[in-house]
Order: structure tokens, then C-alpha cells, then sequence
């Protein structure tokens, strides 16, 4: 890519002397053609990886993303854009690390600022009970190649003196710190993708929702939408909050519940908050961005829902514990407050499967934490959709693993969907 | 959110446990086949529109409830005791 295609210091330099005039649209906005080799359902931040992964590291060019609304109006655009590798059980471990190495490359791979910053996470804990737990979850990210390092209280006070320590019911004794852990710019890891997968041929097709799934003999040859019927030998629904009903489309019912996460932004702010903290017994999470505002939040409301707006409870219960941690924020202004539609699994675990359809494929059930896997989803989706196998790292992500037994429910809260 | 439990009148929805889908109400019986405890323990339906679920009015009368709701809208359509339900 030389100065005047790709981005770079020197490209902007060049285009500022020369009055901005040679900055062209990112992508493409071509019209669906009648067929394709393959067809991605969901341009989320999961469907364009699939899409820029199926291209670049399979070959396959001849492939369309159709999307309901426009590129990243979806979770990508809605999350707290936290990115970690802190995982304990086989198969999510290996699956996370895999996602943070590629975002350490990702914006050399996609030649795009995807401001990602590994200002480190902190998990909190405030017993005994939970320091060897969280020792014990460092462990296992140490023996997956990962980083992980036991803070005990003088350390944790020296770098975040703001908390309130001695709080009543829960004393801050320490917390798990990983360094590599921060967050990125989540709107730019969906644009990142689909230029990269436009520049490579794929078609980026938006306002087009997908109304129907076309199955003969048990193989899908194809889908309806709105702009029309689109064949195809292969099809991935990639729909995130939405799957239950893509996959509705195909006769199938998905072991997926859909919940309603808020989240929470202040009016910008001085540096307060160098890295992402975690206070898990309050329900409470908090970074700062890079426009100073303070992004934070919570728990999902608990009920089934596709609103995209959540309920007064859930704020005051995320406000609340957001004073009890770290009094201070008290005088900042919420500025703004929104919602997303999580799909949440019984196991807290996502699915990267093969279904009982023939050349049909599905990615789901990202819970609230599936912005930190679209690297590794999208790497793995495209290796299933590609050859037909699942990718060794997300090999014990099976769609019937809640029939057959075989669950990955990292947090032990059991199979009812909205505990996790 | 407020749900009118048919005990204890309109309620704020924080007096309220949620549970899951009204697919908790029809448990297997002894002896199913796996793929039936599948569907009663992790298959949804996970309609974008009407659904009806289980709450329990866990900080008033204790009763579990059958919530007709709609789960784009908020809108609460209908509550019922799961008795009563069972019942009919
Ligand atoms: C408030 C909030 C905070 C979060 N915080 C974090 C976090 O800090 N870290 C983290 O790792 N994760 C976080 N998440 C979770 C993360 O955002 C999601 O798991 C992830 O974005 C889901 O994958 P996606 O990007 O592909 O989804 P989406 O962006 O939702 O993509 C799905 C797309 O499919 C499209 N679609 C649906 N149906 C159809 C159809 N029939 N036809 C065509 N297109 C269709 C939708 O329009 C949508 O664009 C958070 C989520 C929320 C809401
Ligand atoms: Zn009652």
C-alpha cells in the first residue's frame, strides 16, 4: 500500500497541504449480485471478521455480508469496548488468548487505527475466598501464555488510590491485574474489518435484512431479503442478540435467551482512570475513554428483552455501586445511557458450529463479552465455514454441548440464561 | 416496569425475581430422552414480540407468576399464578 492508498502519519501530511481532497468512501456500496460462493448474515463486528478472515486467510472472495441496517449499528457499536484474555476453563482459555495475540497485530493487518490500548484490567476481590479464586484464575492464564499478577493492598493503593478501601461491606483487598488487558475503539474494529474485506472483494451489503433461509433436501441453497432472493451453497448467521430469530428462519430453536445490557457515559473529564476496573460484587465496571469521558456499567436487567433501552432499576443499582467503589465520580454528569441486546447461553460460553443444515453455520451466544472475541470469531467462523472443521481453538464450542453435557460455564451459576 | 401480581396488586418490578421462559413450567418426566431435558433446560423460542415467563414476587407475597409481556416493548399484557395456570 503506498502513501496515497493506504492510511499513514505521511498520508495525512500529504492530504493536509493538498486540501483533504483525495480521501475516497471506505467501501464499496454494490448492489447484491445472485449468488455467491458464500453469504454472512449480521454485519457486526463478528460478521465482518468472518467475512475479512474468509477472504484473506481462505481465498474466498466471491462472498456477501448482508446486514439489516447499516455496518455496526448493531453490539459493536453499543459495547464498553473492554478486550481481555483472562479466561480459566479449556476451550474459552486458548479461544481468548488466540483473540488478544490478534489484536495485538490488528491494526498492522487491517493498515486501520483501531486505538486499541492495553492499559491493563484490574478484577477486584474483598475476601479471603476470593483472593485464592482470582489466584487461582491467574494461574490458569499464566499456563495459557497469558499474563496475570496477585496485586495485594499497598500495590493495588499505590495504583488506584481513589477506591474506597475500607468500604463496610466490601474492604478492597486486592485485585487481579492483566496488563495486556484494556479496550479499543469499538466503531473502528467494524470499519477496520470491512474495509479490509471490501478492499479484498467482498460485498458489503447493507439495508438488506434477511427474511428467509432456503433449504432443500436438508442443504441450504440460499436466502430471501428484502432486496431480493440470494443464492448461495453456504450461509453463516452471525446475528448476535438477533440469532433466535435468524436462526427461527431455519427451523431451529438456539439454546440463546436475548437480555438488554445498559451502559454509561459522563461528560469528559481530566485523566482519572488510567485503567479498566472491574468490581464484580457490585456489579460494577469502569474505564475512561479517550474523549475523557467515563464509560461504565453494569449488569444486564434480568429479563428477556429486545428493547435496546433498559429500565430505571438497573441504573440506580449500577450508580449505586459505582459510589460505594469509588466515591469520587459522584459529581460527574451522565451525559449519555443506552442499551444492546446480549445473546445470552446457558453456559455463558459461545457456539461456533455446524448445524444439522447442510452448509448452514452459526456464531451466537457472545453473552456481553463478544467484543473482545470478534478477531478470534472471526478467524474461527471463517476456518468452519472455509473447510467444513472447527478451528482448534474453538473446538468445544459445539452447538449440542448443553444436550450432551459438555457446558463451559466459567462463573458455576448453572444453566439458567441470565446468570452470566 | 411494574407488574400487578393478582395477589398484591401493581408492584415495582424490583419486588420481583425473574427466572426464564415458561418453558421452566413443563418439566420432563422421569425417564426422558435427553434432547427433552435439552429443550426444557436451554432451547428458547426468544420471541422478539409477545412471550410469557416465570417471576416470582420474591419481596411480597412469594408467589410464582406467568407474565404475558412483550419483550420489545416492555408492555406487561397479562400475570397470572403459575396455580392457577396449572389449573386450567
Ligand atoms: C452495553 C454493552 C456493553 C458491552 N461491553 C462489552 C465489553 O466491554 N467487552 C466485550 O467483549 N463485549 C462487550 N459487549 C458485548 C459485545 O458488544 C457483543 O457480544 C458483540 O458486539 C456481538 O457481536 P456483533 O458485533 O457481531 O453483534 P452486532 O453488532 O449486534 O451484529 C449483529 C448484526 O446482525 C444484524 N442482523 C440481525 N438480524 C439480521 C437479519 N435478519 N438480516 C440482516 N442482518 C441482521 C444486526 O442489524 C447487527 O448489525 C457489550 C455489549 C453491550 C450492549
Ligand atoms: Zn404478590
Amino acid at each position: 500500500m503506498g502513501i496515497f492508498s493506504g492510511y499513514s502519519g505521511l498520508r495525512v501530511i500529504a492530504e493536509g497541504l493538498t486540501g483533504n481532497k483525495g480521501w475516497k468512501p471506505v467501501w464499496r456500496d454494490p448492489a447484491p449480485k445472485d449468488s455467491y460462493d458464500a453469504i454472512i448474515i449480521g454485519g457486526g463486528g463478528h460478521g465482518l471478521a468472518t467475512a475479512f478472515y474468509l477472504a484473506k486467510n481462505h481465498g474466498m472472495t466471491n462472498i456477501a455480508v448482508l446486514e439489516k441496517g447499516y455496518l455496526g449499528s448493531g453490539n459493536i457499536g453499543r459495547n464498553t469496548t473492554i478486550v481481555r484474555a483472562n479466561y480459566f476453563l479449556p476451550g474459552n482459555s486458548e479461544f481468548y488468548s488466540h483473540s488478544l495475540k490478534l489484536w495485538e497485530g490488528l491494526e498492522a493487518e487491517l493498515n486501520y487505527n483501531v486505538m486499541h490500548s492495553q492499559r491493563g484490567i484490574i478484577n477486584l476481590f474483598h475476601s479471603d475466598g476470593q483472593r485464592d479464586a482470582a489466584a487461582r484464575r491467574g494461574n490458569a492464564m499464566v499456563n495459557q501464555g497469558d499474563d496475570a499478577v496477585l496485586l495485594d493492598r499497598p500495590r493495588l493503593r499505590r495504583m488506584l488510590p481513589y477506591l474506597d478501601f475500607d468500604n463496610a461491606r466490601f474492604p478492597v483487598m486486592g485485585g487481579l491485574y492483566h496488563a495486556r488487558g484494556g479496550t479499543a475503539r469499538h466503531d473502528a474494529v467494524a470499519w477496520g474489518y470491512a474495509r479490509g474485506a471490501d478492499m479484498r472483494g467482498v460485498d458489503l451489503i447493507q439495508n438488506c435484512e434477511v427474511t428467509g433461509i432456503d433449504i432443500h433436501a436438508g442443504r441450504v441453497t440460499g436466502v430471501q431479503t428484502t432486496r431480493g432472493p440470494i443464492r448461495a451453497g453456504k450461509v453463516g448467521m452471525v446475528t448476535a442478540g438477533r440469532s433466535g430469530q435468524t436462526a427461527a428462519m431455519a427451523g431451529m430453536r438456539l439454546p440463546v435467551e436475548s437480555h438488554v445490557l445498559q451502559a454509561f457515559v459522563t461528560e469528559g473529564l481530566k485523566p482519572a482512570i488510567d485503567h479498566v476496573v472491574t468490581f464484580g460484587m457490585g456489579h460494577f465496571y469502569i474505564s475512561q475513554s479517550d474523549k475523557g469521558g467515563l464509560v461504565f456499567g453494569g449488569d444486564i436487567d434480568m429479563y428477556a428483552s429486545y428493547a435496546q433501552r433498559g429500565n430505571l432499576p438497573a441504573v440506580e443499582h449500577v450508580m449505586e455501586a459505582g459510589m460505594a467503589l469509588m466515591p469520587m465520580i459522584g459529581r460527574a454528569r451522565v451525559l449519555r445511557s443506552w442499551g444492546g441486546i446480549m445473546d445470552m447461553t446457558p453456559d455463558g460460553s459461545p457456539i461456533i458450529d455446524k448445524t444439522p443444515i447442510e452448509g448452514l453455520f452459526v456464531d451466537c451466544g457472545w453473552n456481553y463479552g463478544g467484543f473482545k472475541a470478534v478477531p478470534a470469531s472471526g478467524w474461527c467462523m471463517a476456518h468452519l465455514m472455509a473447510t467444513g472443521e472447527s478451528h482448534e481453538v474453538a473446538r468445544r464450542f459445539r452447538l449440542n454441548r448443553f444436550e450432551t453435557g459438555h457446558l463451559l460455564d466459567e462463573e458455576g451459576t448453572g444453566s439458567q440464561h441470565n446468570l452470566h | 416496569m411494574r407488574i400487578t401480581c393478582p395477589h398484591c396488586g401493581e408492584r415495582d418490578r424490583r419486588e420481583f425475581y425473574y427466572s426464564g421462559a415458561e418453558d421452566y413450567l413443563h418439566r420432563p418426566g422421569e425417564g426422558a430422552e435427553p434432547a427433552a431435558w435439552d429443550a426444557y433446560l436451554h432451547l428458547r423460542d426468544n420471541p422478539a414480540g409477545v412471550t410469557r415467563d416465570l417471576w416470582h414476587h420474591s419481596l411480597g407475597c412469594g408467589a410464582w407468576l406467568v407474565v404475558t409481556r412483550n419483550t420489545v416493548t416492555h408492555a406487561v399484557l397479562g400475570v397470572e399464578t403459575v396455580e392457577k395456570e396449572q389449573d386450567q
